[in-house]
């Protein structure tokens, strides 16, 4: 954020949202067909096959869908070698790729009243609260870079991007909601 | 001399003063104002000077189509050129200076310009400044520019916020008149999710300024009501100051809110660019009046009727107290009857048409208001104001008739509808010869991806004039955007008016004396006369007589001139207006700050940076870094008081003779996996993948469909499915989309999965004679020659951090790159580091890497190569298998002009006198060729100097190069002068490959 920018964010009071930068999470991208990997899926991670766009949690362990044949499997970190092993075995005869990415990305939690207004400065999305509800999931770009986000069980957005961009991400997301309110949505 | 009313003023706070400054001069407005109305409030017409013949212009309208009022606004960190007086709402300590004169708005030197008008007809410049050529960069341009300048660029860092908003809805209204509010009603009602945009901080717009009544209500009441409605939805959503300027394909418009202009420095943003994804988009944008063309219609106090109405009813000031209304339409009779309710005098109503006895003339007549039909204005006196009009005959040629006493002159010239962003994505255009305007053809609008209209009009935007058709229209069109019947719409008082007549030169047989002070662009200075001559010399198409004579390219894109332009050109070519058509709307309608275009995007995050998982440590221990693509990478590491040069080599020297460090993490690393990923790879790259062992690498060249080479990188097979192919550092996306373009498109029933890690890995490369000593001081993994031979790899543990280790060298040493997981790479780093200060471990940056690669003669994507180079060029025939049947690029490279013997192939270069060849430079050739420059035969990829030789060494392609082994070549230097090296083979360095394979 410039200086300049930070002077005229800090005038307008405090941020009707928090950007909080999480710690690792653990994370699977898995690769096939919906049909032979859905039971994989299950016992790796106790959750069905997301719809379209779709996100489901179990517990501490969850399932993205990235596209037609991607998803993305969420879990603490140290259940990621165990959550392999269970994919290798359940799809030992079927055609698939499961690969460990919980360093390629960095995730943040944007919290507040403002948070929608937050994304809806740096993601061409629809962001109100009546098209975007939680059990979404979102593969957009924020501001210059890819970024995907979703609602967690706490009601704040998750948003997961990229490692190597993880401080221009943090950046623009605090530039973003340290923006006075717009007072677009009509629930915040 | 305009002034203060007494009385009046709709929009402004009698109460509420603010000061503010014009050019430095201290003057004083109202909460209200626009900068406009007050600068006219203190009497202050002479606003600025024209763009070429720099002649006193004053305020003409009230509205965004002003031309002439653009003031630099603010100062320093908050200045900004060319903003218009009358849509800048006026603050406390607002400073505002004219443009375009010099030395002063009052006594302008560059007002000569205007005494030589004459001498500057239509195509002056293309006309004149012709000859000689070394004149156009040196003496024309700067002096063009100095006498033609506009506002000023700002000169320090803008001081404000900007941002940009993503808005979905499924209405999306333009403008929040009278037809907008309507139309809002009728869409919002449905339930349907609308945003109405208005451009000023005022709804309703001219409504009540015009005395309309609605539903038996004055405007005000009724655009009160609405809005309370309005508000009361939740599904509506309404933004003043927020102008909609764009219209674009698959329901995208911008609107330009406007937060902060008026209140700068208070916390806002300054602009919010709204970029709105709709439905259907209704624009409601009413219509802008057209000037009258008669001589000295630019004199400061000659104003639109529609503005004179509105500074009088909104704002309580007027132009003058003495006002001739010219106009050839009974709307402008209001303006008669506004300025008389004023206590202000209205001598006469001079009205081309034969007869007017409508019930506005009758009115006017009452109030005692002398109405002169079939009469015009035949030049207007004064040069900074206006001291009279000459009166003459409407159908005449101009002679001298009656002069008349006054100090400002109304003018109207009919309607028309601002149909700027039905245009924008091809909405066509019908002529109305009732109202001489143009107008949209509902039957050709634009269209939407379904097929359908996705734009339509609603009110005067549609060339409805009368408030009770403005409503209808737009409650019709608001309720079809969401697919429903209008309800029931409420009657408006519109009074019967006598129809207009087109008047485009006034008066209509007028000489060219006259006709060349007519002016029809006051932003660029363009007369009747310039259009007429135009069409003399040839110019036909209107687009081209824009471009000839300037009309409508101003920064006001011809609001008010472009309609009648158009006119006067179709006069003299004797055709009908619709015949000549309109110019092109593009948009934005008004413009727009960069700020808002650039939104957050400035300082630190203008755009994305791209770290390594060690970047925080080369930062902090002084390395040099240098783009690559979106990342940075150290160049080098100077140490306190060392060159850069100095740097490189001592750390290739370090490295050649103990141990070097390189941070590869931006290498791209892209996991195949599948029973056919075999078989994939061996169509990918040129050489044969399948046949590589698990546990081995090998080094792999991808070529594009022509054959050309566009990425290398080394492919570990991992177990018998799973290959990882590493690429370039800025080719990884761009492999990774090759690689499913293929899969998804092509060979779509092939079993492969591809993931791009390049993220997930940290790598760093380990290289030198101590290599293998650090890594076993680590411990962990057994990176012993048996265990790990050169071009395999294995998988472990160093330091107790899980590593792969690649035994790949890019520098001709020993040398172990170790992919990390991202998150400990760092860790490793800092291990290797400890664990190697007894071998004086040195990390060395990009460069020592390119001059290690160098000194062995290995290429580099885009130095030896530049999107025309094969691999065949580059001796890599050893990488291109002769078993397969084919793979990407094969075909391309057996065509006549990739195996001609003549190809400039790869050498090394040696300069006679051990210099560093200048990079990028040419081989000479005999003689010349058929365009007349010197012949070349080869030219320079790669040059370095290398400490390890002592001399420069270089790489090039040259004609028949490996055959011409030890010739001297002569390469031209951009001083004319030549230098001297000698052919040799590119591998400077241990040739026989010894010191990697240890």
């Amino acid at each position: 954020m410039s200086d300049a920018a930070r002077v005229t964010a800090v005038a307008s009071g405090a941020p009707a949202a928090q950007v909080d930068c999480l710690p690792i999470q653990g994370m699977i991208t898995l690769r096939g067909q919906p049909t032979e990997v859905a039971e994989a899926i299950r016992a790796a991670t106790g959750c069905g096959l997301p719809e379209q766009r779709g996100i489901v949690f179990e517990g501490e362990r969850g399932v993205a869908w990235m596209s037609p044949d991607e998803w993305l499997l969420l879990m603490p970190q140290e259940m990621v070698s165990e959550c392999l092993a269970t994919l290798a075995g359940e799809l030992s005869s079927s055609h698939h790729l499961a690969v460990e990415v919980s360093d390629a990305r960095a995730m943040f939690r944007i919290s507040g009243t403002g948070a929608r207004e937050a994304l809806a400065r740096v993601c061409p999305v629809d962001l109100s609260p009546a098209t975007f509800a939680a059990g979404e999931i979102r593969r957009t770009r924020l501001a210059q870079v890819p970024a995907a986000f979703w609602i967690g069980a706490d009601g704040a957005f998750r948003l997961v991007c990229f490692r190597s961009v993880a401080r221009y991400a943090q950046d623009v997301l605090e530039n973003a909601a340290s923006g006075a309110p717009v007072g677009f949505f009509p629930e915040g | 001399m305009s002034m203060r009313l007494e009385q009046g003023g709709r929009l402004i706070d009698r109460d509420a003063p603010l000061d503010f400054t014009f050019d430095t001069n201290p003057m004083r407005g109202l909460r209200g104002d626009t900068l406009a109305s007050a600068l006219l409030a203190n009497g202050q017409m002479l606003v600025n000077r024209s763009y070429k013949y720099h002649r006193p212009r004053g305020i003409l309208a009230s509205g965004p189509e002003e031309p002439n009022a653009l003031v630099g606004l603010g100062q320093g960190a908050r200045f900004e050129p060319d903003q218009r007086a009358t849509t800048t709402e006026l603050f406390d300590g607002l400073s505002a200076m004219s443009q375009n004169a010099w030395p002063t708005l009052g006594f302008d030197m560059m007002a000569v310009n205007g005494w030589f008008s004459g001498m500057m007809p239509a195509g002056f410049y293309y006309k004149t400044f012709t000859w000689p050529q070394s004149f156009w960069k040196h003496v024309y341009e700067p002096v063009i520019r100095e006498a033609a300048a506009s506002g000023l660029p700002p000169k320090e860092a803008d001081a404000d916020r900007y941002e940009h908003f993503y808005a979905f809805v499924d209405v999306l209204i333009v403008g929040g008149g009278i037809a907008g509010l309507q139309a809002a009603l009728e869409a919002g009602r449905s339930g349907a999710r609308v945003l109405l945009l208005e451009q000023t901080p005022h709804w309703g717009g001219r409504a009540p300024v015009d005395g309309v009544e609605i539903g038996g209500k004055p405007a005000d009441a009724w655009i009160g009501e609405t809005l309370a409605t309005l508000e009361a939805m939740d599904n509506v959503t309404l933004r003043n100051r927020c102008m909609g300027v764009g219209v674009y394909d698959h329901g995208f418009a911008l609107g330009y809110e406007r937060l902060a202009d008026h209140t700068p420095g208070d916390g806002q943003p300054r602009h919010r660019l709204w970029k709105i994804r709709t439905g259907r988009i209704v624009t409601a944008t009413g219509a802008i009046e057209r000037p009258l063309s008669f001589a000295g219609n630019d004199v400061p106090g000659v104003m639109l009727a529609s503005a004179v109405r509105d500074y009088v009813v909104n704002y309580g000031v007027a132009p003058g107290r003495r006002t001739v209304v010219v106009t050839n339409n009974d709307d402008a009779y209001r303006t008669a009857l506004a300025l008389i309710d004023a206590g202000l005098e209205v001598p006469v109503i001079i009205d081309p048409r034969e007869r007017n006895d409508g019930p506005l003339a009758r009115e006017c007549m009452r109030r005692g208001v002398q109405v002169e039909t079939g009469a015009a204005v035949m030049k207007v006196k004064g040069s900074k104001r206006v001291e009279g009009v000459m009166l003459c005959r409407a159908n005449g040629t101009g002679g001298a008739g009656a002069v008349l006493d006054c100090d400002s002159v109304a003018m109207s010239g009919g309607w028309s509808p601002v149909v700027h962003l039905w245009s924008h994505c091809g909405g066509k255009l019908l002529w109305s010869d009732e109202h001489a305007h143009f107008y949209p053809d509902d039957a050709r609008a634009p269209t939407g991806a379904d097929g359908a209209a996705f734009v339509s009009t609603a009110g005067a935007a549609s060339g409805c004039m009368a408030s009770g058709d403005v409503l209808r229209d737009a409650a019709r069109k608001g309720g079809a955007a969401v697919g429903a019947e209008p309800g029931e719409v409420p009657q408006a008082n519109d009074i019967e008016e006598v129809p207009m007549q087109p008047v485009w030169v006034m008066p209509t047989k007028a000489l060219p004396e006259l006709r060349s002070k007519m002016f029809l662009d006051f932003q660029n200075d363009v007369k009747v006369s310039d259009v007429q001559l135009a069409a003399q010399e040839g110019y036909e198409s209107v687009e081209l007589t824009k471009r000839y004579t300037t009309l409508g390219m101003a920064n006001d894109q011809g609001k008010l001139s472009n309609i009648n332009g158009l006119a006067i050109l179709a006069q003299s070519l004797g055709e009908e207006i619709p015949q000549v058509g309109t110019t092109t709307f593009r948009p934005p309608y008004q413009p727009i700050s960069f700020g808002s275009i650039a939104g957050e995007a400035r300082g630190d995050i203008f755009q994305p940076l791209r770290r390594t998982p060690m970047h925080d440590w080369h930062e902090a221990n002084g390395a040099y870094m240098e783009p690559v693509g979106h990342w940075r990478r150290p160049y080098c590491y100077p140490k306190a008081g060392e060159s850069h040069a100095d740097a490189v080599a001592r750390e290739v020297t370090a490295t050649r003779t103990s141990l070097g460090l390189l941070d590869a993490s931006t290498l791209g690393k892209i996991l195949v996996k599948g029973p056919d990923a075999g078989r994939f790879l061996d169509m990918l790259y040129t050489n044969k993948m399948s046949t590589l062992k698990p546990g081995r690498c090998r080094y792999g060249l991808m070529c594009n469909e022509n054959g050309f080479l566009m990425d290398d990188g080394v492919v570990a097979r991992i177990d018998e499915e799973t290959f990882l192919c590493h690429t370039t550092s800025g080719g990884a996306d761009h492999i990774h989309g090759w690689m499913e373009d293929w899969l998804q498109c092509e060979w779509w029933d092939w079993k492969v999965y591809t993931a791009n890690l390049t993220e997930q890995y940290g790598q760093i490369a380990v290289v030198g004679p101590n290599a293998r000593k650090v890594l076993e001081k680590l411990g962990g993994l057994d990176v012993s020659k048996e265990a790990l031979p050169f071009m395999a790899w294995s998988e472990g543990e160093l330091a107790g951090i899980p590593v792969r280790v690649f035994r790949i060298s890019f520098s001709g040493e020993l040398s172990y790159e170790i992919a990390v997981p991202a998150g400990q790479a760092r860790a490793l780093w800092d291990k290797i580091l400890a664990a190697g200060g007894k071998f004086g471990v040195t990390p060395y940056g990009t460069e020592a890497l390119h001059v290690m690669r160098a000194e062995k003669g290995f290429i580099m994507i885009g130095d030896e190569t530049d999107g025309t180079v094969i691999p065949q060029d580059l001796g890599l025939d050893w990488a291109i298998s002769k078993k397969k049947d084919d793979y990407l690029g094969k075909r391309a490279q057996e065509r006549a002009h990739m195996v001609r013997p003549d190809r400039w192939k790869l050498v090394g270069l040696e300069t006679l006198d051990g210099s560093v060849l200048p990079d990028g430079i040419y081989a000479l050739g005999e003689g010349m060729n058929a365009n007349g420059q010197r012949v070349t035969i080869g030219r320079v990829t790669s040059t370095y100097h290398s400490p390890t030789l002592g001399r420069g060494i270089a790489m090039g392609l040259v004609e028949h190069g490996p055959d011409r082994m030890g010739e001297v070549l002569k390469f031209g230097k951009t001083d004319g002068g030549t230098i001297e090296a000698r052919i040799v083979s590119p591998v400077f360095y241990d040739p026989e490959g010894e010191k990697q394979d240890v």
